[in-house]
């Protein structure tokens, strides 16, 4: 298993909790992950799952009502639930880079997008306004944005998704952070401008050295992309493993039946998909026992009654899978 | 499968007339399609695919009357949907129906499931009211929903059931010809597949002919009979399934395949993906001549100028650019 010293974030049995009329309800149940320095990670699961809000939850960045019940983030070795708000203002834009969804409502719509680049770089690394913009154009330029001397005079209305987002990567990128967490980037745009950005990330963290959360519901648009996978289901880390390994082995059935119902090159015309029946719990309303249960293939009594834990299942312990039917499958074996 | 055509689709143009500058002074004209000629046949699902703007939305709603087409025809059963007024379109409104991507603005959240999918039944007097729960039960069966959801509200449903609500809605006249307008993409990546079963089941049982909207190529290599290509309101290209995945032949089309992600981590670190630069063009000043050429990595000097014609290059596959020469 990775030493803990090279870990760069380190979240620990982090519990997320909502308000309700009927009192608090878990949303997101014991997560625990980690990101290697210089490791790109994917968090994938699908919409309801947790895992935009555990990410915001570093930043302490979550809405009204929602908060963290228990667990740690350990950044470079600093706590980022205990820190002060001074502090975390530091961290947050400067050492993590922070890429949200969507561009439209991210983006100040009455600031040029110019003064948008330059403020961080004016907060964290204390730049003059001469220097800020000079290094707005250069990032600008880096993110692939064509006449960027031009472009940072525009407002975010005048620009394409595809260049707000790009801006949005910029700003995530402007102080050269360690950790860039992106999430859903590429959601709202078409494939090929999805394929552009995918590109630019990877040549930018080969440049920078940093290291990338990609939190998405695409696993075909990650493979390439991350050196280790990390599934959600329903507040709970149901599956991590290296990439090539997640993809070749699952192990959790949940990952199975996520994985058989991507459409591939291999099936035959209008073949009927594997699909996974039923539908995902609400947030907050998480059924007694494992959360994937009433959908499971592979379901046992002790599965509606108790939470399986996120346990090493290969010799190495980097795959690890929480579910009691893959245990067993080892014991067996 | 019948090889009928069931819709024949010429030279249809859709242009919109808006009005630009902070108080509308500028009058303007959006090219959303241009020139679009395609059959689609009886019993297949032809898939329209290209990145948003390209027309492939406005090519459904212009087929079914719902924006009226600038020229050109749609014709049906020997009749020209484009010249009838909404009173002389409603009997075929019967045989041609649409599922759109949000499940959640499509329906009534005052009507109850069963009201919703009752109202077409009533409207086209396809059964009497003693006869509707009944019609309303079976239906509800067909799309996989218990019968008695038919008492329930929209907010209580969860995405995927909705969207089969609207496609139980869409069943229930017995149409023909569904258009399905992303109907899958709003819906999570378990339940997109779900879904795709469902569309795949129907059409088995009801020999349905789609019309089939979509960004994913993966789903749409999945499902689809033919594949048509659009780009900034014009057919760039149009194949059976295999001939447009196998053998791309427009470079537009090889870019569009070249960026659609694989489950394979391996192959998608290893290949070498053609990138397109750039944006779409606007659609209010459509590039001259073939519209692609701006992004084309091929592009000649007779591309900047002249239209490239709409021809078979093979039998049965067709495409619009001046570097595919015709057999």
């Amino acid at each position: 298993m990775m030493k803990t010293e090279n870990r760069l974030l380190d979240v620990k049995d982090l519990t997320i909790e909502i308000d309700t009329r009927s009192g608090p309800a878990t949303i997101v149940d014991s997560i625990d992950l980690h990101v290697g320095k210089g490791e790109t990670l994917g968090v994938v699961g699908e919409s309801g799952c947790g895992k935009s809000l555990t990410m915001l939850s570093l930043m302490r960045l979550l809405p009204n009502k929602i908060r963290v019940a228990k667990g740690e983030a350990h950044f470079d070795d600093r706590d980022l639930q205990k820190m002060s708000n001074r502090e975390l203002r530091k961290v947050r834009g400067g050492d993590i880079g922070f890429v949200f969804q969507d561009p439209m409502t991210s983006l100040n719509p009455v600031m040029r997008i110019g003064d948008q680049l330059a403020e961080p770089l004016i907060y964290h690394r204390g730049m003059s306004r001469k220097q800020a913009r000079e290094r707005a154009i250069e990032l600008l330029r880096l993110v692939g944005i064509p006449g960027p001397e031009e472009r940072i005079q525009a407002y975010p209305h005048e620009l394409s998704g595809g260049m707000r987002q790009r801006v949005m990567i910029a700003i995530g990128l402007a102080c050269e952070p360690k950790l860039l967490i992106a999430d859903e980037p590429t959601t709202a745009l078409d494939v090929t401008i999805q394929a552009q950005i995918i590109d630019l990330v990877k040549g930018l963290r080969e440049k920078l050295g940093m290291s990338v959360v990609w939190i998405t519901h695409d696993l075909a648009l990650i493979a390439g992309l991350v050196d280790r996978v990390v599934v959600l289901y329903a507040g709970t880390v149901v599956e991590d493993a290296p990439v090539d390994e997640l993809y070749a082995n699952p192990r959790h059935p949940y990952t199975r039946g996520l994985l058989a119902s991507i459409p591939k090159l291999s099936d035959a015309p209008a073949s009927r998909l594997n699909s996974i029946g039923g539908t995902p719990p609400e947030p907050g309303r998480r059924p007694q026992g494992c959360p994937f249960a009433p959908r499971c293939p592979l379901a046992m009594d002790i599965c509606r009654t108790h939470v399986p834990k996120l346990e090493p299942i290969s010799a190495a312990g980097s795959h690890r899978a929480a579910c009691f039917a893959v245990e067993k499958a080892r014991e067996a074996a | 499968m019948g090889a009928q055509p069931l819709l024949k689709i010429e030279n249809l143009v859709k242009h919109f007339h808006v009005r630009l500058g902070a108080f509308g002074e500028r009058a303007a004209t959006v090219h959303a399609l241009d020139d679009v000629s395609l059959d689609i046949l009886e019993g297949e699902t032809l898939s329209l695919v290209g990145e948003s703007g390209c027309g492939k939305s406005t090519t459904g709603f212009t087929i079914l009357n719902l924006h009226r087409a600038t020229s050109g025809k749609v014709l049906y059963k020997g009749e020209d949907l484009t010249a009838l007024d909404e009173k002389r379109m409603r009997p075929f409104r019967r045989d041609l129906q649409i599922v759109f991507q949000d499940p959640y603005s499509t329906l009534n959240p005052r009507m109850t499931v069963g009201e919703a999918v009752g109202e077409p039944i009533l409207f086209h007097k396809l059964a009497t009211k003693a006869e509707l729960d009944g019609k309303v039960a079976a239906l509800l069966t067909d799309v996989g929903l218990p019968p008695r959801f038919a008492s329930r509200y929209p907010h209580e449903l969860s995405g995927g059931q909705r969207q089969r609500v609207v496609i139980a809605r869409a069943l229930a006249c017995q149409p023909k010809f569904i258009v399905c307008d992303e109907a899958i993409s709003a819906l999570d990546v378990s339940i997109q597949a779900q879904i795709i079963n469902l569309l795949l089941d129907l059409q088995e049982k009801y020999g349905l002919t789609y019309l089939f909207i979509a960004h994913d190529l993966a789903v749409v290599r999945h499902i689809s009979t033919r594949v048509g290509v659009m780009y900034l309101g014009r057919l760039a290209e149009l194949a059976s399934r295999d001939a447009l995945f196998e053998t791309p032949l427009h470079p537009y089309t090889k870019a569009l395949l070249s960026a659609v992600p694989e489950t394979d981590p391996e192959h998608e670190r290893s290949r070498k993906r053609q990138i397109l630069q750039g944006d779409v063009p606007s659609p209010l000043a459509p590039p001259s001549g073939c519209r692609f050429h701006t992004r084309c990595p091929i592009a000649m000097e007779v591309c900047r100028r002249v239209v490239p014609k709409w021809k078979d290059a093979r039998p049965g596959h067709l495409v619009a650019c001046h570097a595919v020469n015709g057999e």
